[in-house]
């Protein structure tokens, strides 16, 4: 089996400072990243996503700890020596040279002969859908053109890995979604492994093979997007993926007890005090006094069009939110204050860590 | 560990090359400085430190008078052309262009485009003409000279924290009822101050400064310290040269730290 | 495209804000067009006159002055021949301006980069440090320079101490001496301009460059210096016109010997006695120092389109 990892960061640690007021930007990062599969790496701001892809990039290097490209240790080589390449935030597109210029300046600085140079851009060109506009300056572009072509040219020297630093958040939301898709597309077409940043989850749950959450320099959990949303392995990621409710509990095998006296199942057992999660969809509104359910009080309803997020008080006044599909007519028992019963699906509460 | 840093701003030799030209830009005036002190007259020898000099300096008629009248001519130039400065600032900014715009940028900056010997020799005849017909001499000639080519330097601070100011500062003013005059007295002004000092400052160094204009422009015994200096460069050279230099480097620096004070930008 | 139509009310007050814009800078205009622009014109006219015997002029029409710029009268045969001394001192006027705008430039852009480069805090330190001999007075630095090179100066005392060389330099008194004169004294000149276009350049597009597989002297050549151009450009320009102009620098360290066309010009004027000549060679200069400026304004301008 000799399929290395493309890009495998082992025990990298990132501190900015000395002494007391030194800051971890990374703390201990370890991740394998896979050829030819679309990786994103997802945290809020200054969660250390951004150092970490600067770090594979070669703009910056760790205080400890290795970066591996296709097996060969790049920790220490500098960016103009590495076969990766980076779409910057800003698109750091050159203002003085022409779409095409900006395009072929990476294969002009690898010294590629001007016939490969001249059929890469155009092929690159075409697969964005910008060949009109291959003479003009990049100030006269709109963003989302400006956007492509800092893809074209970060493409254009075919590297072993593209990094996208957040390349989406300057465009308003129709453009990236059709940018989003894009760029799916192109991943899948050029097989490249690319590296994808963003602090937007639905960003991050549409295109990538594989997710990175990451918070606080330190990477939470790295799985599917499925295996990320339904089974969360801490508090974070199950607040940062979509939305969840948190309930304390006393746990004991394979049941818990809420504080409001009610029993509830665990998907797999547990004892002691513990901290469940369970996603809005999965609660489902019956009638009050059904046996088995748990009884609860509507708070509040808040209308999305779709859905329709209710808001619901336990007995001892705990709070959850069910998310239910808004009723094709009339209002199905649901106004502010009526009692209604409460179920969990199958499986749905699950112990969280913190 | 992480000893080779990549810095993308590096470019080989730089910073090598940036610091041999500080210490080339330093190294003169400190040895100026320096020898004021010196008891020997020769740079060879150095004797004891001393005060001598600027004592000397300090008692020499010629050196007082040329100083009285360069404070003077600084001072008076600095308002004048301040005060014309700030009124063109306010009127060629934060207005639609009109037309004609350009051609009084153009005479605002003319003395900034003009290599000063020809300035000298222009005033040099307009003014002699002038003195020959009115028979009036004076130290007016050399403030309207200084007044004039001060103005673009004095114009250059005011219009660029003109130009930085909150507009919304008037319009929230207007909204409060005060009159035209009285935003400008009680906002406009008091925010603008700093850079018209600023400007004061810049006009008053550079007519403390200006040596070609001022010789061509003085009547007999007029000197100023710069042309009072430059007499003195053609015979023989004592350190006092170094401490009347020393003297007026000091106002230099006194001036551009407060320069700097003002303009920096937070507040 | 025709503008909006304004109402009659908006057209009055752009008409009136455009007469308080002129009468705002009409006091600046009054007293520059006094002390400034309106004596060149008297120069012009002076120009155009003849020499009288003890200095100024007659006031009759001649265009001696502005032959005499090329050609002299030779005393013996009566005829016109090329004034050698004027073109030496125009040849060294302007050799010595190109090569102190190319030293300058040499040595300013590295120290503007350095500069730009600092942290702001450690910029703000360093361009006070870069100010001071901006503001300090013009004779002072001359004088600095003087008891450097001087044959009792620092260098040669240093260097005779060190025991590279056993007798002086004669470095005082020669083009080289003005030479140096003016890279000293414009050296300033040069770098804040540059340093205010590199600090509006963008350095992440630094990134991008190394990202893409340049070189370091790529970065510089491809990226870097395009971009800063107008910088380039402005700071040539300040310390060309100055240079081509000098008259104190070459006064001082070239001691009568090294004229430049600033102290022909002052010649005219005393022992010389041809003020007309003197007029002609103030607007001969005029004329070269504003052709190069509409080449600036040109340059300055074509920058505009390339973002």
């Amino acid at each position: 089996m000799t399929s290395k990892n493309a890009i495998e960061a082992r025990n990298v640690v990132k501190a900015f400072g000395q002494g007391e007021t030194s800051v971890r930007a990374l703390d201990d990062v370890s991740v394998e990243i896979r050829q030819g599969e679309f990786f994103t790496l997802l945290g809020p701001s200054g969660c250390g996503k951004t150092t970490l892809l600067r770090l594979i990039a070669g703009f910056e290097m760790p205080t400890d700890g290795l970066i591996l490209l296709d097996g060969q240790d790049i920790t220490y080589l500098p960016p103009n020596k590495r076969p990766v390449n980076t779409v910057f935030q800003s698109y750091a597109l050159f203002p003085h040279l022409t779409v095409a210029q900006n395009i072929a300046f990476g294969l002009e600085m690898l010294g590629k002969p001007a016939s490969e140079i001249r059929t890469r851009t155009e092929r690159m060109l075409a697969l964005v859908k910008l060949e009109a506009m291959a003479g003009r300056k990049t100030s006269q572009l709109s963003g989302g053109q400006q956007q492509r072509v800092a893809l074209a040219r970060a493409l254009a020297p075919q590297p072993k890995v593209l990094l996208l630093d957040e390349p989406l958040s300057a465009l308003d939301l129709k453009l990236r979604q059709a940018m989003q898709i894009e760029l799916k597309r192109l991943q899948q077409e050029t097989g490249i492994t690319f590296v994808f940043v963003t602090h937007d989850q639905e960003e991050a749950l549409t295109m990538s093979d594989r997710i990175g959450v990451m918070s606080n320099g330190k990477l939470q959990q790295v799985g599917s997007a499925k295996d990320i949303y339904t089974r969360p392995k801490n508090r974070f990621v199950a607040s940062f993926i979509g939305e969840t409710n948190f309930l304390r509990a006393q746990a004991a095998g394979q049941t818990a007890r809420l504080p409001s006296g009610d029993v509830v199942e665990l998907d797999l057992p547990a004892t002691g005090e513990v901290t469940l999660t369970v996603r809005p969809e999965q609660l489902r509104l019956t009638a009050a006094g059904e046996a088995g359910a748990l009884a609860a009080t509507i708070t509040n309803l808040v209308y999305f069009g779709t859905d329709t997020h209710v808001h619901l008080a336990l007995s001892d006044g705990t709070e959850v939110t069910a998310r239910v599909q808004s009723p094709a007519t009339g209002d199905a028992g649901l106004e502010r204050g009526a009692r209604v019963g409460l179920r969990f699906a199958p499986g749905a509460v699950q112990v969280v860590g913190e | 560990m992480a000893d080779r840093r990549f810095s993308a701003t590096r470019l080989p030799g730089f910073a090598t090359i940036a610091m041999l030209a500080f210490l080339a830009l330093y190294i003169p005036i400190l040895t100026l400085v320096v020898y004021s002190f010196n008891s020997e007259v020769t740079m060879g020898n150095w004797g004891s430190l001393t005060l001598d000099w600027y004592a000397k300096a300090w008692d020499n008629a010629e050196v007082k008078d040329a100083t009285l009248r360069s404070l003077t001519i600084a001072g008076f130039a600095a308002v004048i052309s301040t005060s014309l400065a700030t009124m063109a600032a306010l009127g060629t900014t934060r207005r639609r262009a009109f037309r004609g715009q350009t051609f009084i940028y153009v005479m605002i900056n003319q003395p900034l485009m003009v290599p000063e010997i020809v300035t000298a020799v222009a005033l040099m005849i307009l003014f002699g003409l002038i003195k020959s017909v009115t028979g009036i001499h004076g130290l007016g000639y050399l403030i309207l000279a200084h007044s004039a080519f001060c103005i673009p330097f004095a114009y250059l601070p005011i219009r660029a924290r003109l130009e930085g100011m909150d507009l919304t500062l008037e319009t929230a003013a207007a909204d409060l009822y005060a009159s035209p005059w009285a935003t400008f007295r009680r906002v406009t002004l008091p925010i603008l101050m700093p850079g018209v000092i600023a400007g004061a400052m810049l006009a008053f160094v550079v007519s403390l400064d200006d040596v070609v204009i001022t010789e061509f422009v003085k009547s007999a015994g007029q000197d100023t310290l710069p042309t009072y200096m430059l007499g003195q460069m053609r015979r023989q050279l004592t350190p006092e040269i170094n401490a009347i230099s020393t003297g007026l480097l000091l106002i230099t620096v006194a001036m551009l730290t407060a320069f700097f004070l003002l303009t920096r930008k937070n507040d | 495209m025709t503008a909006p139509h304004l109402s009659p009310a908006e057209q009055a007050q752009i008409r009136r804000s455009a007469r308080n814009g002129w009468l705002l800078s009409l006091p600046a205009l009054v007293v520059l067009a006094m002390a400034a622009v309106g004596p060149l014109l008297i120069v012009l006219v002076y120009s155009f006159l003849e020499p009288g015997k003890h200095g100024n002029v007659v006031w009759n029409f001649s265009t001696d002055g502005w032959t005499g710029i090329l050609w002299t009268k030779d005393i013996f045969t009566d005829s016109f021949v090329l004034a050698d001394a004027h073109l030496t001192i125009f040849w060294r006027s302007v050799k010595l301006s190109l090569l102190t705008t190319l030293t300058t430039f040499v040595v300013g852009f590295p120290t503007a980069w350095f500069i730009a480069t600092r942290s702001p805090k450690a910029r703000a330190l360093w361009l006070f440090l870069i100010t001071i001999p901006f503001w300090t007075n013009l004779l002072i630095r001359t004088y600095a320079i003087n008891e450097v090179i001087r044959a009792e100066g620092l260098l040669n005392l240093a260097l005779m101490k060190v025991g590279i060389i056993s007798e002086p330099l004669k470095l005082i008194y020669t083009d080289i001496a003005v030479f140096i004169g003016m890279t000293y004294v414009y050296l300033p000149l040069m770098v804040l301009p540059l340093f205010a276009a590199i600090d509006r350049f963008d350095l992440r597009l630094l990134e991008a460059g190394y990202d893409l597989y340049a070189s370091r002297w790529q970065v510089l050549r491809r990226i870097v210096l395009p971009i800063v151009k107008p910088g380039i450009v402005a700071g040539s320009i300040l310390v060309f016109v100055p240079s081509l102009g000098a008259y104190v620098t070459p006064r001082v360290l070239g001691g009568g010997k090294q004229m430049m066309i600033g102290n022909l010009i002052e010649l005219q004027f005393l022992a010389g006695k041809n003020w007309p000549l003197g007029a002609a060679l103030s607007m001969m200069l005029l004329i070269v120092v504003t052709i190069a400026l509409l080449f600036y304004v040109r340059a300055a301008n074509g920058e505009k389109s390339n973002g």
